[in-house]
């Protein structure tokens, strides 16, 4: 006798845990042809503020980490990620109907990139940053610092390389994030959650709501708690209605200036995107430790 | 004793002020379309010069004439051709920097010793430090050649009319940006100036143009579709109205806005020290800087002592005639503004806050203002939350780090703050505690062109000055798109 499969039920992912929807409300994914492949959680207005709620006491713990724990963590994704290709690749041909050697590269790609930004977290004060040789008795110097919590609204076409190209780059700088996943997608975005939750990712610095983004990312936008956005996943007409939102409480908002294409190298906007740059000015005073002494 | 300082005014003769300025559009002085508007000398209250202002047509001439420029003359030359100009213009501000300094004074109402000593000089170093970035703009980490943005449309206020014009057309000329940029209309004189700098340069015509008028002039710049970037100074609600009103647009946008930035002296602080710069901090320029420490954040177990102290030497500020230059605190910019500052000082009182103002005489004409501190004032208060833009001090205590971290970034703003504490790793771990573009750590209010200023949060975005103020001003979006 066949043994009976014990099937997924999708949820969302707040705050480190896997709750319901509060609202109780799912909605049905489905694969390539249609057919049923899972339940998964309508998420509300009430979940996005959980959501938010979590991913602000995520980045007091995430951005006080160092830089190399940083790195290691989000390496440690990778690992996560390449331990769970298969089944990765099966969700991607079940739900996009693509070959194997497509899904394949893409997982592929995927994992490439968590590596790639593993390597950028202790950099980027190097690259962004400077000491500034200002013309009085100061040690000045500039340095790249989180914007805070950023909203992601993730892209449709590219269901695994394209949602963890738009978190990595933000959690990469020390944000945390709240991330509407594509709509038509829900069971890649909840099967990479499990993979951020057992990478000592801090509880919060990713969250992840399914559902429908016209109905969540205007909440998320107006969001005074929240203190970016990216708009990737976002079509034309609503972007500019979030972005209006967004300007109520001076948001940093990134638009694509087309539609991405992840398999290329990514370049440094994303990440430059959700940094602030600080100034520090220390002074440097009138003592001289030489002594005036001339050599 | 009394300690009397005879006057030692500076002589109005040396601003050479005419009757009447033209707006600066193709590289020529042209009577606008528009209302004339008369500017006030704040010291006294009375009317300095008349301007003329433009129209929505001149603004179209403007643009058009920047987009030529742009595309015939400003693109095509090479980096080190428009640096050259850059150069020019910082000298030329060098040379004729008395002159610019009485003028600003005399439509600003700011001390002479502060447009002498601090505004010109450093808008000629502005210029000049950006000067040598125009060839070197592939080094900056953005790619092997970054391209600029086109025209800029550049909004400036009125709190350092001159120095802003600095801050915004040196880095978008760099850059390789032309521009269209509009003055506050109750400081339109020094950038006027400016342009007489930037003809005798022989910059090309087109590559900047100034224009004169009102808040409408400035909102029809900014949306205008001949506009490839925006940078705007002035206040978050303007701020949050011009990104609204760009939303969609993709036009890359600059927002350096409003503060309340926190000034914390912890019980170790140097007291003397750390009074001048609370002084400095909150009396400079009259409080009318965006970056301000308007909250004085206060350890507890000092604080009694500490206010006393700071109240005594406020006392002995030399408040009055902006052209002295015994001068420290001046005049108001406008009538308008001091009205705006004496509504949420009555705000203040209404709520329960303690006034406490200097027993300094005032001048009988002009825009004056005591300077005054509130006690006994609560983090919800308007004053403990609201950009007050005066000389008005707002003092609460904490009792411990954790707790002045805390009140500190309790504000939608986060544009600068400042330490007192002779304990070194106290002041690096304040620094990188607090939630604000700029931290001063036992000094205040320094600027430089080779740091980059700037805010978090609703104080604004993108930088000005250093690496990062250049990169406002290309097109630093390397994401490959299909």
């Amino acid at each position: 006798m066949s043994h009976l499969a014990v099937s997924k039920t999708y949820k969302l992912f707040i705050g480190g845990a896997f709750p319901r929807s509060e609202s109780g409300r799912t909605y049905q994914a489905r694969d390539s042809h249609g057919n049923f492949m899972a339940n998964a959680a309508l998420a509300s207005r009430k979940d996005l503020r959980d959501a938010v709620v979590a991913a602000r006491k995520g980045y007091a713990a995430w951005s006080k980490a160092t830089a190399y724990n940083r790195g290691q963590v989000i390496y440690r994704m990778a690992e996560m990620l390449q331990s769970r290709k298969a089944e990765f690749v099966e969700l991607i041909m079940l739900s996009h109907g693509t070959s194997t050697k497509i899904a394949t590269t893409e997982v592929d790609a995927s994992i490439d990139r968590l590596v790639h930004y593993a390597g950028w977290t202790d950099k980027l004060a190097a690259i962004l940053g400077s000491s500034n040789p200002v013309s009085s008795p100061y040690f000045s110097y500039s340095t790249p610092e989180p914007t805070g919590v950023v909203g992601v609204l993730a892209p449709a076409d590219s269901p695994l390389l394209g949602l963890i190209s738009v978190i990595a780059p933000v959690i990469t700088g020390g944000n945390a994030c709240v991330v509407v996943a594509a709509e038509e997608d829900p069971c890649v975005a909840i099967t990479l959650a499990e993979v951020a939750g057992n990478s000592d990712v801090p509880p919060g610095v990713i969250d992840i709501l399914t559902g429908k983004m016209a109905e969540l990312a205007p909440h998320l936008a107006a969001h005074a708690d929240v203190n970016a956005l990216d708009l990737t996943g976002a079509g034309a007409q609503l972007r500019e209605h979030l972005e209006q939102a967004a300007a109520e409480t001076v948001k940093r908002v990134y638009v694509p200036r087309g539609i991405p294409d992840f398999a290329a190298a990514p370049g440094t906007a994303r990440l430059r995107a959700f940094l602030e740059i600080k100034t520090v000015w220390h002074p440097t005073g009138a003592l001289s430790l030489s002594g005036g002494t001339s050599y | 004793m009394e300690w009397e300082y005879a006057p030692a005014p500076e002589s109005s003769a040396i601003a050479d002020i005419k009757d009447r300025y033209l707006p600066f559009i193709d590289g020529t002085f042209k009577e606008g379309n528009g209302e004339d508007r008369d500017t006030i000398n704040p010291g006294t209250g009375e009317r300095l010069s008349t301007v003329s202002t433009v129209s929505a047509a001149d603004i179209d001439r403007a643009v058009n004439a920047a987009r030529r420029a742009y595309q015939s003359v400003w693109s095509q030359l090479p980096g080190a051709e428009r640096g050259k100009y850059l150069f020019r213009i910082a000298r030329g501000i060098a040379e004729r920097s008395r002159e610019l300094a009485v003028v600003e004074t005399l439509d600003n109402g700011k001390p002479i010793k502060e447009t002498r000593d601090f505004d010109v000089p450093a808008a000629a170093q502005h210029f000049f430090y950006h000067a040598g970035w125009a060839d070197k703009l592939q080094h900056l980490g953005l790619g092997p050649a970054p391209q600029p943005l086109g025209v800029a449309g550049q909004v400036i206020p009125w709190n350092f009319p001159l120095l802003m014009a600095a801050w915004k057309i040196a880095p978008a000329l760099a850059a390789g940006n032309t521009v269209v940029i509009k003055p506050a209309e109750t400081t339109p004189l020094s950038i006027l100036v400016l342009a007489e700098v930037i003809a005798d340069a022989d910059l090309p015509p087109g590559v900047v143009n100034i224009l004169t008028g009102a808040g409408d002039v400035g909102s029809t710049l900014v949306n205008h579709p001949g506009i490839d970037k925006v940078a705007f100074t002035g206040s978050t609600a303007v701020g949050r109205r011009i990104q609204r009103e760009l939303a969609g647009t993709g036009r890359k946008i600059t927002l350096e806005l409003g503060g309340k930035g926190a000034n914390i002296v912890f019980d170790d602080a140097a007291q003397d020290q750390a009074v001048e710069g609370i002084i400095n901090g909150i009396f400079f320029n009259q409080g009318q800087v965006c970056c301000a420490g308007s909250r004085l954040l206060v350890q507890e177990s000092i604080a009694d002592e500490f206010v006393e102290r700071l109240k005594q030497r406020v006392e002995t500020l030399r408040v009055g005639d902006p052209m002295d230059k015994n001068t420290d605190v001046g005049a108001i910019n406008s009538k308008a503004q001091l009205g705006r500052i004496t509504a949420l000082m009555k705000a203040g009182i209404a709520e329960g806050a303690e006034l406490w103002s200097s027993s300094c005489p005032l001048p009988k004409n002009g825009f004056y203002l005591s300077p005054s501190i509130f006690t006994n004032a609560t983090p919800s208060m308007r004053v403990a939350r609201e950009e007050i833009f005066g000389p008005v001090l707002t003092t609460m205590t904490f009792r411990t780090p954790d707790e002045a971290v805390t009140k500190a970034n309790n504000s939608p703003y986060g544009l600068s703050a400042g330490v007192w504490t002779e304990k070194g790793s106290r002041a690096m771990g304040m620094a990188a505690a607090l939630r604000s573009g700029v931290i001063w750590d036992n000094t205040f209010n320094r600027f430089d062109p080779t740091a980059s200023f700037g805010g978090y949060k609703e104080s604004g975005f993108g930088r000005e000055g250093g690496p990062s103020g250049l990169a406002a001003y290309l097109d630093t979006d390397d994401e490959v798109v299909r």
